[in-house]
């Protein structure tokens, strides 16, 4: 089948960050559910070792590595695309409406039969069918087969909104932060909780870029490569660029009127890394954000501001103006989202640039 | 499932601090396959209907009950704010309890299984939801992260995880769903059988609709903010009680500072109402929802409603200002409100009133 909910398969790219050179176990884990759409690899331009990809595969794969960023993106930015941040380069060249983004130390969840579960369809699902933010259903996900809306949900919001991101979900090595998972270093996350919803307009949250799926039309501008620790490293430990994207994303999306669900798919993680290490890294990050979340729930956007690009360069204003003296982390994301937006107006969308 | 043995708890069943509160007009049959929960807790009964019919409570059980002219009785004029031919009239429960904790089910909701069959204790989940925090300030993708086997994810504040007393406790339902008559003329057939397992706090400033089938709360905090509205006999509206109290005591909490949970636990919802006579109910609370909706919305407390009675007193005063002019209906129900208030006072006068936190 090649139309998922009206959804056909030459829309979307599977854009993976490659911070991994060997990906041939990721790529034979995800072959079959892969093969029929189009791939994206980004390489981690600090990664020294060339990608190996296993041989003989199907589907069309572009890999792009630091010379391809180096050329796309010159000198002149001030976005770092190493790392997670990678993927956001994807993000950038790819044409396609939809993007689903899974990072490379994650493999599908199989069920109680051993088939894999695919999240690829579901993401999809998501994103086709609307999202309900202004009112909480207490079944979940109205649009699912076997749900509906509930007795005194209004019947004018029944039609919901578009749904711009999809937040999957993860068993295994949950997306937890250092201090969490350093005080419980075997927890493992086993619970399978079989709901989608919509979370409710204003209402902000991490959204973590381990396994996410979105309309690069509507809101690929708001996904950016900001905030970057000074300590930043290779685990999502000591990252926080995902969700300093993701608070951006959420702002953006309840301004314009557009949704963000989160629950399944989920992808299975494996296991990396060592948290107590990244204690000392992640510290930073943690104290970011205690600053940053009241300021971005308070966030109110301006009427004119009525695309995905320019919503970006006015908050990358004002996170210059009123965040940029707390921390020189901030003034660094401000330039970094102004860069971005002029990136994208660049080489976001036209002929290919690479 | 992975996790350290030595730190589980067990749940306190509260059993000297919970009522159980059952608005019946048939029969309490269903409270056998519940004994071996509820046998603990003390019952009130509100008895719908016809007071000159007994109902028979099952042996063993330590209850109260009251019928219409009980609540006549001891409400004396003030009895007009409670609901007669509706379940509604189950908060005159809530009023005469002098527990700490309620739990309200609907005498056609029964014991359900989980996904590995066992019998689910219901209680015990409201139980545990009731006391530890909820987090209505920041949406935490893996849901109640003081579940056991959840937690709090990467990116989620510090100085959010304390999080806040938790209020009220919102229950599903398998099998036969909570849809309004429309749905369920479309979708006869239609059945729950998807199992969620999961519990999360609904976020500040968001409503939902809340379903008193299966509900648990913190009376102390919440008690009078749970009123369920003029209904039934005489009314032009029916099935929209537990939704009205859900609107005004989500608009209280998330004033106060509280939180609402809802997810698990789920009961086996046996009887699907008649939809036509649903329909006949719940028809101009369709329309009337589409006003209700943003008024709720857009509602503030002062700064002076510092306690849950002065939350809903201003509360009713919106009402009747901005509600009445779609019907003279929202005039007499925020009278009936303020009735409410005043009744509840009087039953309970050394509740002192519970500042916000």
């Amino acid at each position: 089948m090649s139309v998922v909910n009206n959804i056909e398969d030459g829309e979307i790219d599977i854009v993976i960050g490659a911070l991994h050179s060997d990906l041939r176990p990721f790529m034979s884990a995800w072959k079959s559910i892969f093969s029929r759409y189009h791939l994206i690899i980004v390489k981690d331009p600090d990664l020294k070792d060339d990608l190996q990809i296993p041989e003989g595969l199907s589907f069309k794969i572009d890999i792009y590595t630091k010379s391809h960023i180096d050329k796309v993106v010159g000198s002149s930015t001030s976005i770092a695309f190493s790392g997670y941040s990678c993927k956001y380069f994807g993000f950038l060249v790819s044409r396609k409406k939809y993007i689903v983004s899974i990072d490379d130390d994650c493999v599908p969840v199989k069920d109680a039969d051993s088939f894999l579960i695919d999240p690829v369809a579901q993401h999809l699902r998501n994103l086709a069918t609307p999202a309900t933010p202004f009112f909480f259903n207490t079944l979940y996900d109205p649009y699912r087969n076997g749900a509906d809306f509930v007795r005194g949900y209004p019947f004018s919001l029944r039609s919901g909104i578009t749904c711009a991101l999809s937040c999957g979900l993860w068993l295994n090595l949950a997306d937890l932060d250092a201090p969490t998972q350093a005080l419980k270093p075997e927890k493992r996350n086993s619970r399978y909780v079989d709901a989608v919803m919509t979370v409710p307009a204003r209402v902000m949250m991490p959204i973590s870029g381990i396994n996410i799926a979105f309309n690069r039309e509507l809101v690929g501008p708001a996904l950016c490569p900001a905030l970057r620790l000074t300590g930043e490293g290779k685990v999502r430990w000591e990252t926080m660029e995902d969700i300093w994207s993701g608070m951006c994303v959420k702002v953006v999306c309840d301004h314009l009127g557009l949704g963000v669900k989160s629950g399944l798919p989920y992808v299975w993680r494996n296991d990396r890394g060592d948290a107590i290490e990244s204690l000392k890294k992640e510290w930073e990050g943690v104290k970011l954000m205690e600053e940053v979340v009241p300021w971005f729930q308070s966030m109110v956007l301006s009427r004119t501001a009525t695309k995905a690009e320019d919503c970006v360069a006015e908050m990358a204003k004002r996170v210059k103006e009123q965040l940029g003296g707390s921390d020189p982390g901030f003034g660094r994301a401000a330039e970094a989202m102004m860069d971005w937006v002029e990136l994208w107006k660049k080489v976001g969308s036209g002929p290919s640039p690479v | 499932m992975a996790g350290s043995p030595a730190t589980v708890k067990p749940t306190p069943i509260l059993k000297d601090e919970l009522d159980i509160v059952i608005p019946t007009i048939r029969n309490l049959d269903f409270l056998e396959m519940w004994r071996p929960f509820f046998q603990p807790y003390h019952l009130i009964i509100v008895q719908d209907g016809d007071p000159s019919k007994t109902i028979k409570v099952p042996e063993g059980f330590d209850y109260e009950l009251y019928n219409r002219n009980d609540i006549n009785r001891i409400l004396g004029p003030k009895a007009s704010c409670i609901s007669f031919k509706d379940s509604a009239c189950r908060c005159f429960g809530f009023m005469v309890s002098k527990k700490k904790y309620i739990y309200t089910i609907d005498d056609d909701c029964f014991v359900a299984k989980d996904p590995t069959g066992q019998q689910i204790n219901a209680l015990e989940q409201h139980i545990k939801n009731l006391l530890s925090p909820s987090t209505p300030h920041f949406f935490n993708t893996l849901y109640d992260p003081y579940r056991e086997g959840a937690d709090f994810v990467r990116g989620y504040p510090f100085s959010l995880r304390e999080g806040v007393s938790t209020a009220i406790s919102h229950g599903l339902w398998m099998n036969i769903p909570d849809y309004d008559a429309p749905t369920q003329l479309v979708k006869p057939l239609e059945r729950n059988t998807r199992y969620v397992d999961a519990v999360m706090t609904i976020p500040k400033g968001t409503l939902f609709p809340m379903c008193g089938m299966n509900l648990a709360f913190n009376r102390e905090l919440v008690g009078p903010a749970l009123y369920f509205g003029l209904m039934g006999d005489g009314q032009p509206i029916g099935r929209y009680d537990d939704m009205w109290a859900g609107w005004c005591v989500k608009v209280i909490c998330d004033h106060m500072g509280w939180g609402v949970k809802t997810g698990l636990p789920y009961i086996w919802h046996s009887k699907a109402s008649n939809p036509f006579v649903n329909l006949k109910k719940e028809y101009k609370g369709i329309f009337w929802q589409e006003e209700i909706i943003p008024f709720f919305q857009s509602v503030k407390m002062s700064k002076e409603a510092t306690t849950v009675q002065k939350c809903y007193i201003e509360l009713s005063k919106e009402v009747k200002e901005k509600l009445g002019k779609v019907d003279p209906y929202f005039d007499k129900l925020a009278d009936a409100m303020v009735t409410w208030i005043e009744a509840w006072d009087e039953l309970n006068p050394s509740s002192a009133e519970k500042p916000a936190k």
